[in-house]
C-alpha cells in the first residue's frame, strides 16, 4: 500500500511535466493544424540548453528562463524558414517540413553532443511525508509546470496577443478580416509551442538522464497526452499528463513495467477512435 | 453537331482503353529498367553490389507499396513498417516450424493483409492528422506488445535455426536466393501499383484523395475502397518482411517496427513524386544512393542526417510534387513516359 501511494505521487509529479510538454504540441496543433514532428527535438534542445548552462555555472532554474526565451525565438525563426511557405498546403507537407527540421536538429545535435547519456549533477534533496519520499527536483518541476500553465492561461485569456491566438485558432479567415495579421500569430504560436517543449525538456533534465535522442520518447508521450486531453486544448493536456503519469505509476504495480507502453498506445488508438476530441472534449 | 458525333465515334472503347493501359511505353520502360539493373549482380556474381542493391530494392518495394495508400488515396501512414515487421515475424516462426520458404512468403503477406483489413476497418474512418497519429500509435503499440509476447521471443526476438538454410544450399546461396526473391517482389509491386493506378478502382482512390466527400457522392464506396487500398499496400511489405528477415537470420522488435523506417519511406515517396508509379521507384533508389554517398563521404559523414533533412525541407518547400511531378509539369512531352 505504501509502495502504491509512493508511485502514485511520483507518477502525478512527473505526469504534470509530461503535460507541460504536450501543451506545446497541442497548442501548435490547435492554432496551426500542424502535427509538429520536431517537438521531440525541441524537448531535447531544452534538455541540452539547461545542461550547457548548468555546466557554465548557472543554476538550472535560472537557466530555464534563458532556455525558454531561446526556445521562443528559435520556434519563431523555424516557422518563417520551414513552415510559412506550406502552412496552407496539404497536411503531408507540414508533417514532412517539421520532420525535416527534426532531422536537421538531431543530425547537428548528434554531431555536437554524440548520443552518450548525460545527467545534470544537481540535487535539492528530498523530503518525507509519512511513507512517501519525494525528491525536491520533481516537486519543483511539478510546481513549475502548474505555474507555467497558469501564466499561459492568463496570456491566452487576458492579453491581446493571447486573444489573437485564440481568434486565429477558432477561425483564421475571420481573424484576418478583423485585422489580425495571422502570419505573426502563427509564428508566435509556433514559438510558444517550442518554448513549452524546451521548458519541459529542461525540467525533465533536472531529474532524468537524457541523450540528444531522448526527445522522441517524450514526443510520443505528448501525442498520447494531447489526444487524451483533446488536441488543440492546452489545459486538457495538463489533465492528460496527470492521467498518463498515474498510469505509469500504477500499471507497474499490477503487471510488468514493459507492459506500460502497450497499454499507453492502445489507449491512445482507442481514444482517437472513440473520442477524437479527447476525454474532456465535446462529443462529436 | 457533326463534329460532336465524330468525336463520340472516335472515343476509345473500354477494350481499347484496357489495351492502352498495358502498352504504355513509360510503364514498360520502368519495369524493364528495374529488372535489368536488378539482374546485374546476379549475372556478374558481385556480392558487394548485391548488398547495395538489396537495400535499394527493399526501399523500392516499401515505397511503391506505401504509394498506394499515401500517393493514390492521400492517407499519410506512419505505420507502413508494421506490415513489414509482422510479415517478418510470421515468416520466421513458420520457417522455424519447418514450413518451406515458398509457404512462408504467402503466410507473411496474408498476415499483413489480414492485419491491414482489420486495422483499416477501424482507423481509416479517421482523416488527416488523426489517421497519421493513429498509425504511429498502432506501430508503437504493436512493437511494445511483441516485446512482451513470448511466442515471438519477447524483447530478444527470434533467430532462424541454421538448419533452415541447409535446404536452400547453405547460407551463401540463401543470400542470392533472397536477392532474387526481392527483385521478383519489386517487379510485382510495380505491376500492382500500375494496375491499381490505371484501374477504375484506382480512379476511385484518386477521387478520395482529391475530395473524399465528393467521391462518396459520385458513387465511390469510400470505406471499402480505402480498406482494400490499405490491404493491397500491406501485402507486399508482409512478403518482403519474410525475405528480409530470412536473409538477416534474426528478428527483434526494435528492427521490425522501426518508426524511422516508415518515415524514411514517406520521404522517398515525396522525393520521387507521390501518386506516380515511377516516382516511388526513383525516390527509393535516389534516397538510398544519396544516403550511401553521405555515409561514406568523410567531410559530411557525421552530418548525413542533417543534410538529408535539409534536402527534404527544400523538396517540401519548393518542389512538393517531387522529381517526377516537377518534370511532368515542366516538360509535357515526356508525360507519357512518366507513369
Amino acid at each position: 500500500m505504501d509502495f502504491l501511494l509512493a508511485s502514485l505521487v511520483d507518477g502525478l509529479l512527473i505526469g504534470s511535466v509530461y503535460g507541460l510538454a504536450a501543451m506545446g504540441l497541442t497548442l501548435i496543433w490547435g492554432v496551426m493544424r500542424v502535427t509538429n514532428l520536431a517537438h521531440g527535438a525541441f524537448i531535447a534542445l531544452g534538455m541540452f540548453g539547461v545542461y550547457g548552462l548548468f555546466n557554465g555555472g548557472f543554476n538550472p532554474y535560472v537557466g530555464l528562463f534563458l532556455v525558454a526565451g531561446c526556445g521562443l525565438l528559435v520556434g519563431i525563426g523555424i516557422y518563417y524558414v520551414a513552415l510559412h511557405r506550406v502552412i496552407n498546403a496539404p497536411q503531408l507537407s507540414t508533417l514532412l517540413a517539421t520532420f525535416a527540421v527534426n532531422m536537421i536538429i538531431l543530425g547537428v545535435g548528434t554531431t555536437l553532443f554524440s548520443t552518450s547519456p548525460r545527467t545534470i549533477d544537481f540535487s535539492l534533496g528530498s523530503f518525507s511525508l509519512g511513507p512517501i519520499t519525494v525528491q525536491n527536483t520533481r516537486l519543483l518541476a511539478a510546481l513549475a509546470s502548474g505555474a507555467i500553465t497558469g501564466v499561459l492561461y492568463l496570456f491566452l485569456y487576458r492579453t491581446r496577443p493571447g486573444k489573437y491566438i485564440r481568434a486565429v485558432s477558432s477561425n483564421r479567415a475571420a481573424a484576418e478580416l478583423m485585422g489580425i495579421s495571422s502570419t505573426h500569430i502563427l509564428a508566435l504560436s509556433f514559438g510558444l509551442g517550442a518554448l513549452l517543449a524546451a521548458t519541459a525538456g529542461g525540467l525533465i533534465a533536472t531529474f532524468f538522464p537524457f541523450t540528444i535522442l531522448s526527445g522522441d520518447t517524450y514526443q510520443l508521450k505528448s501525442f498520447v497526452i494531447g489526444v487524451m486531453g483533446g488536441l488543440g486544448n492546452p489545459f486538457g493536456a495538463l489533465i492528460g499528463g496527470l492521467i498518463l503519469g498515474l498510469l505509469e505509476g500504477l500499471i507497474p504495480v499490477v503487471m510488468p513495467t514493459t507492459w506500460v507502453p502497450v497499454i499507453e498506445f492502445l489507449l491512445f488508438v482507442i481514444i482517437l477512435l472513440v473520442r477524437p476530441n479527447g476525454i474532456l472534449g465535446a462529443k462529436r | 453537331m457533326k463534329a460532336a458525333t465524330e468525336e463520340l465515334r472516335a472515343a476509345p472503347t473500354a477494350r481499347q482503353v484496357q489495351l492502352a493501359r498495358w502498352t504504355s511505353p513509360g510503364f514498360w520502360l520502368t519495369v524493364v529498367a528495374v529488372a535489368l539493373i536488378g539482374l546485374w549482380p546476379l549475372v556478374t556474381g558481385d556480392a558487394s553490389l548485391r548488398e547495395t542493391f538489396f537495400t535499394a530494392l527493399l526501399s523500392l518495394a516499401l515505397a511503391s507499396s506505401l504509394n498506394i495508400i499515401l500517393g493514390f488515396t492521400g492517407y499519410v501512414s506512419f505505420g507502413h513498417v508494421v506490415f513489414f515487421g509482422l510479415g517478418g515475424y510470421v515468416g520466421m516462426v513458420a520457417l522455424n516450424q519447418g514450413v518451406p520458404l515458398w509457404g512462408a512468403l504467402p503466410l507473411g503477406g496474408l498476415a499483413a493483409g489480414v492485419l491491414a483489413y482489420g486495422l483499416g476497418a477501424a482507423i481509416l474512418r479517421l482523416r488527416g492528422s488523426y489517421f497519421a497519429l493513429a498509425t504511429i500509435g498502432v506501430n508503437e503499440a504493436l512493437r511494445a506488445f511483441v516485446n512482451n509476447f513470448p511466442p515471438f521471443g519477447g524483447a530478444t526476438g527470434i533467430s532462424l535455426q541454421f538448419s533452415v538454410y541447409k535446404s536452400y544450399g547453405g547460407a551463401t546461396n540463401a543470400l542470392w536466393l533472397a536477392y532474387g526473391l526481392l527483385l521478383t517482389a519489386c517487379v510485382a509491386v510495380i505491376l500492382l501499383s500500375y494496375a491499381v493506378k490505371t484501374s477504375k478502382f484506382g480512379l476511385g482512390l484518386m477521387a478520395i484523395r482529391e475530395d473524399e466527400d465528393a467521391a462518396e457522392v459520385m458513387g465511390v464506396v469510400t470505406p471499402n475502397a480505402k480498406t482494400w487500398a490499405y490491404v493491397l499496400s500491406a501485402i507486399i511489405p508482409g512478403i518482403v518482411g519474410v525475405i528480409f528477415f530470412f536473409k538477416n537470420g534474426n528478428i527483434e522488435p526494435a528492427d521490425a517496427f522501426r518508426l524511422q523506417f516508415s518515415i524514411e519511406t514517406i520521404v522517398m515517396v515525396m522525393l520521387g513524386g507521390q501518386g506516380t508509379v515511377l516516382g516511388a521507384v526513383l525516390g527509393a533508389v535516389g534516397y538510398q544512393r544519396l544516403r550511401g554517398f553521405l555515409l561514406t563521404y568523410p567531410p559530411v559523414k557525421d552530418l548525413q542526417l542533417a543534410i538529408a533533412g535539409g534536402l527534404l525541407l527544400l523538396i517540401v518547400l519548393f518542389i512538393p510534387a517531387g522529381i517526377v511531378g516537377l518534370i511532368r509539369r515542366k516538360v509535357p512531352a515526356l508525360r507519357k513516359f512518366l507513369v
